[in-house]
């Protein structure tokens, strides 16, 4: 029988498995995707934020605990829980070398990033190149892999860890880490979750799924129904705006669409509904997918003239062009005269000012409901150019309840044995909104700190095994 | 014949669209994406641009060393979707290019066709005619000539024969790799740019993995190897031209004749030379076979492999060569090395042995670019 047995592929699943490992424990990783596939939303990933005292490698400046919690803070708006939050910052500060250990690569701050590159730290060629190195790593150490191994159903007494099923077959070990990721993948639970909305629409109809399809959540819908405290909404997932056309799953990054706050964005009514210079897109890039899914047909688009143009991450699609706003409401099937209207009353709104879209300008509108209150300016050249974007899902917070050793909650009581890690958990950190990196960062600490309390609790049993014989 | 160029270069032009297509198609997610930043100059380069049009593709695809690591990181590596596959469909390009600014023309064209007929046929063709010269002169087995290649053949015909040949290979590529700069260019290479682009291409910086543990070979692992045997079959190459220029220095300026001691500095360059190329080869050779299919372009093995190959031949024969040059057998083992040589002098332009050329024009363009301002202004992500 295996020490532990760690259920996921992931980057918590992984960090959990080499930390197990290292504590001296056997260990067995149950990936549910094919190698092809392996790593979930992990592999979509490009970095992590770091508090850092001072310049370290390639982080600039200082993060510091404060200002990473006020940070967490403000984004969640309180619903975090305070002792573990702070965990997982002072936590982040020490990842880094061990992930380095482990053949994780940073880069240095390269072109685009600079911004982030105080409080986030790059993995060189993304999280499919840290996810290999640390597959890698684990096979080096002996952990054992299995592919194609999603497990459905827990076998637990009297609050302990017994053994995991794949279907009929049965894992026995002395622990067990869960890290099987969100249930993002599982459109039938995001549209129970969503329900219907006021125009009897089912909003999940329409959303994308940035990652993995392999996050079903079979294994978290198991657990709550077997009685483990959860914690979070289900509602609640970080959203982002991402091009209509992008794939079902798996787009990833390069769906996202970066000139919304160059211009306006309007519904399918042709109608303006939120301010798109509210704050820098990076800050404001999570809030645009449930502003979306709010939205009638659960569809909006970003509207921008020519001089937009070269100064926004290129796409990965083409946008729609036209050289009248006339031929661009025909094309995105807008009724035109209330899209005129919309494009008028903006260009009217707008103040001159100094356009520096690397700065919150003073280009702004007046009496103009909702405002755009920085880069405003009008959409009068063309050609005009327009992208659909729906909301793109990039993970769920529903989670599992747990504390500072990552035990699974049943009754408010801590398992002995049985520990969680990652978009399992990470509901508990972060209860709502998002700061860029703080996934990763929440299933490095938390993976690493199961590994190792799942190490201690399938020895201990050894040693107690070895007592008594 | 000008009518039979043009219809090449119509047909080659085709088939060049569609490899150039996918370039591009490629470069539009990279550069939505970006995560390879950090690999090699590609991906910067990538950044300065928002299309990619054919001189751009050629560009970036000779900038590319086929190192392998953005297709292990790639989350749209195939089977995605996008079936995102970098060094591959770089490769496509950069052999087109090889044959689209080839001079003349219809060589390009022949040796596409054909790489590894047209290698290995023009050495062998080389080899039955030195020795039906030989056989003609009564010299086939000329008794122990004391290392006296001159006694085999005279030395004016050794050097008009390789002299010529030499000339045109070099003139091609000199044409092939103007053509290709000229395209690519835009403005002048100071000194700093081509100090630069000189060290990026003596040390193969890229081939480091942009982290200096290598690139990839057989699978997501890094490896050194690959940048080492390179650095073997590339230096032992120049030991050898090396050995070459200073013996012709000997000849012409000194007076000293052929055949060196064994202490002699054109002798020791050429044996530390014919080592290298003999490890290096060797290494690559095994380095290709083990290598990941998706890595590159299947149906170039064979080429790239000939390529490997008669470097070998050309090393062990000329070891071979030192080694019985007191013999009988001296002027058989003449005749074959020669014939190696002669086969890539002609296929030089055309082939594998490009790739340096290109490359390194692509990397002094890149030092160039880097040197210039960037117009685009794109917002932080
Ligand atoms: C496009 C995208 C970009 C992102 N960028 C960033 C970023 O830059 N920084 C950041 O911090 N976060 C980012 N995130 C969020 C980040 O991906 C997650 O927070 C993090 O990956 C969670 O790690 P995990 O190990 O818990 O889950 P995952 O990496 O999703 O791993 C879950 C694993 O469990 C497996 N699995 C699922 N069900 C089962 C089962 N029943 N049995 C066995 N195995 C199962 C899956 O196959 C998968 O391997 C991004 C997410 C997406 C989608
Ligand atoms: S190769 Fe793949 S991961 Fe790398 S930049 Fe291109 S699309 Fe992104
Ligand atoms: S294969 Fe290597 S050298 Fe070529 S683009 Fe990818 S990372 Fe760069």
């Amino acid at each position: 029988m295996v020490d532990v047995l760690v259920i996921g592929g992931g980057n918590a699943a992984l960090c959990a498995a080499l930390m197990a490992r290292e504590a001296g424990a056997s260990v067995l990783l149950l990936e549910a995707a094919p190698k092809v596939w392996r790593g979930g939303n992990s592999s979509h990933t490009r970095n992590l934020r770091a508090m850092h005292d001072g310049p370290q490698d390639v982080l600039l400046g200082t993060y510091s605990e404060d200002e990473y919690w006020d940070d967490l803070l403000k984004v969640t708006g309180g619903l975090t829980n305070e002792s573990l939050a702070r965990l997982v910052i002072r936590s982040s500060s020490t990842c880094r070398s061990w992930m380095m250990r482990h053949g994780v690569h940073f880069q240095a701050p390269l072109s685009g990033t600079l911004h982030l590159s105080r409080t986030n730290a790059f993995f060189m060629g993304g999280g499919k190149a840290l996810v290999n190195a640390y597959y890698r790593s684990a096979e080096k150490l002996g952990v054992q892999v299995r592919y194609e191994a999603p497990v459905n159903s827990i076998e637990m007494k009297d609050g302990k860890f017994i053994a995991a099923y794949i279907g009929d077959e049965r894992i026995e070990a002395k622990a067990c880490v869960l890290a099987a990721g969100g249930f993002e993948s599982n459109l039938d639970w995001l549209k129970e979750a969503w329900g219907k909305n006021e125009l009897g629409e089912y909003p999940a109809d329409n959303f994308l799924i940035r990652g993995t399809r392999f996050n079903m959540g079979t294994l978290l819908r198991h657990m709550i129904d077997s009685g483990a405290d959860s914690i979070g909404d289900p509602t609640q997932a970080h959203m982002v705006a991402i091009d209509a056309r992008a794939p079902l799953y798996d787009g990833g990054i390069c769906t996202r669409i970066d000139c919304v706050s160059l211009g306006v964005m309007v519904n399918k009514n042709a109608k303006r509904f939120y301010d798109e210079g509210e704050d820098f897109w990076p800050k404001r890039y999570a809030i645009w997918g449930r502003l979306v899914a709010q939205q009638p047909g659960q569809t909006a688009y970003s509207i921008i003239d020519s001089k937009a143009l070269g100064r926004f991450m290129p796409p990965v699609f083409d946008g729609e062009q036209a050289d009248t706003l006339e031929e661009l409401a025909d094309k995105l099937h807008l009724d035109r005269a209330t899209f005129l209207k919309t494009i008028h009353d903006f260009n009217a709104a707008c103040v001159e000012g100094t356009f520096d879209h690397t700065a919150l300008d003073d280009c702004h509108t007046v009496n103009l409901v909702p405002p755009k209150t920085h880069w405003a300016r009008r959409i009068d050249i063309g050609p005009f150019y327009a992208y659909a974007v729906k909301p793109g899902i990039t993970f769920t917070y529903l989670g599992l309840k747990t504390d500072q050793d990552a035990a699974v909650y049943f009754n408010d009581k801590p398992s002995d044995n049985l520990f969680v890690a990652g978009e399992m958990m990470a509901g508990n950190v972060l209860g709502k909104g998002y700061t860029a990196g703080i996934g990763m960062t929440i299933g490095t600490v938390f993976g690493r700190i199961a590994g190792v309390s799942a190490a201690r609790a399938a020895i201990q049993h050894r040693e107690l095994v070895d007592a008594k014989a | 014949m000008q009518k039979l160029e043009s219809l090449i270069q119509e047909a080659s032009a085709l088939s060049n669209a569609a490899a150039e297509q996918e370039v591009a198609r490629i470069m539009q997610i990279c550069n939505a994406c970006r995560y390879c930043e950090g690999f090699c100059a590609v991906f910067p380069a990538m950044t300065r641009r928002i299309d990619f049009a054919s001189a751009d593709v050629h560009y970036l695809a000779n900038l590319c060393h086929n190192c392998g690591a953005c297709l292990h990181a790639c989350q749209y590596a195939p089977p995605h979707d996008f079936g995102v596959n970098v060094p591959m469909a770089m490769a496509r390009v950069r052999q087109e290019t090889y044959m689209h600014f080839a001079w003349p023309q219809m060589m390009g064209e022949l040796y596409k066709t054909n790489g590894l007929a047209v290698a290995l046929g023009a050495s062998v063709s080389i080899m039955a005619f030195l020795l039906l010269a030989l056989a003609l002169n009564g010299r086939f087995f000329g008794g122990v000539l004391e290392g006296n290649f001159y006694a085999v053949f005279p030395h004016n015909t050794l050097v008009w024969i390789f002299g010529s040949v030499f000339t045109f290979a070099v003139l091609s590529l000199a044409i092939g790799v103007t053509r290709f700069w000229r395209q690519i260019s835009s403005g002048k290479a100071s000194g700093a740019a081509v100090a630069e682009a000189t060290h990026d291409v003596l040390t193969m910086k890229y081939l480091g993995g942009g982290h200096g543990e290598g690139c990839n070979n057989a699978d997501d692992a890094f490896s050194l190897w690959r940048k080492r045997f390179h650095h073997f079959t590339f230096y032992g190459f120049m030991l050898c031209f090396a050995a070459t220029s200073v013996a012709t220095v000997y000849h012409y300026f000194l007076g000293l004749h052929a055949p060196y001691a064994v202490d002699s500095l054109p002798v020791i360059l050429g044996t530390l030379g014919g080592v290298g190329l003999v490890i290096g080869p060797i290494g690559l050779l095994y380095l290709n076979i083990q290598r990941d299919p998706m890595h590159g372009d299947e149906s170039q093995k064979p080429m790239d492999r000939a390529f490997i190959v008669l470097l070998l031949l050309i090393s062990i024969s000329g070891l071979g060569l030192l080694i019985y040059r007191d013999t009988v057998a001296m002027s058989i083992w003449l005749v074959v090395h020669l014939g190696f040589v002669m086969g890539l002098f002609l296929t030089m332009p055309y082939g594998k042995f490009a790739h340096g050329i290109y490359r390194a024009a692509a990397l002094l363009k890149n030092a160039v670019e880097k040197r210039q301002k960037n117009t685009l202004q794109l917002g932080s992500d």
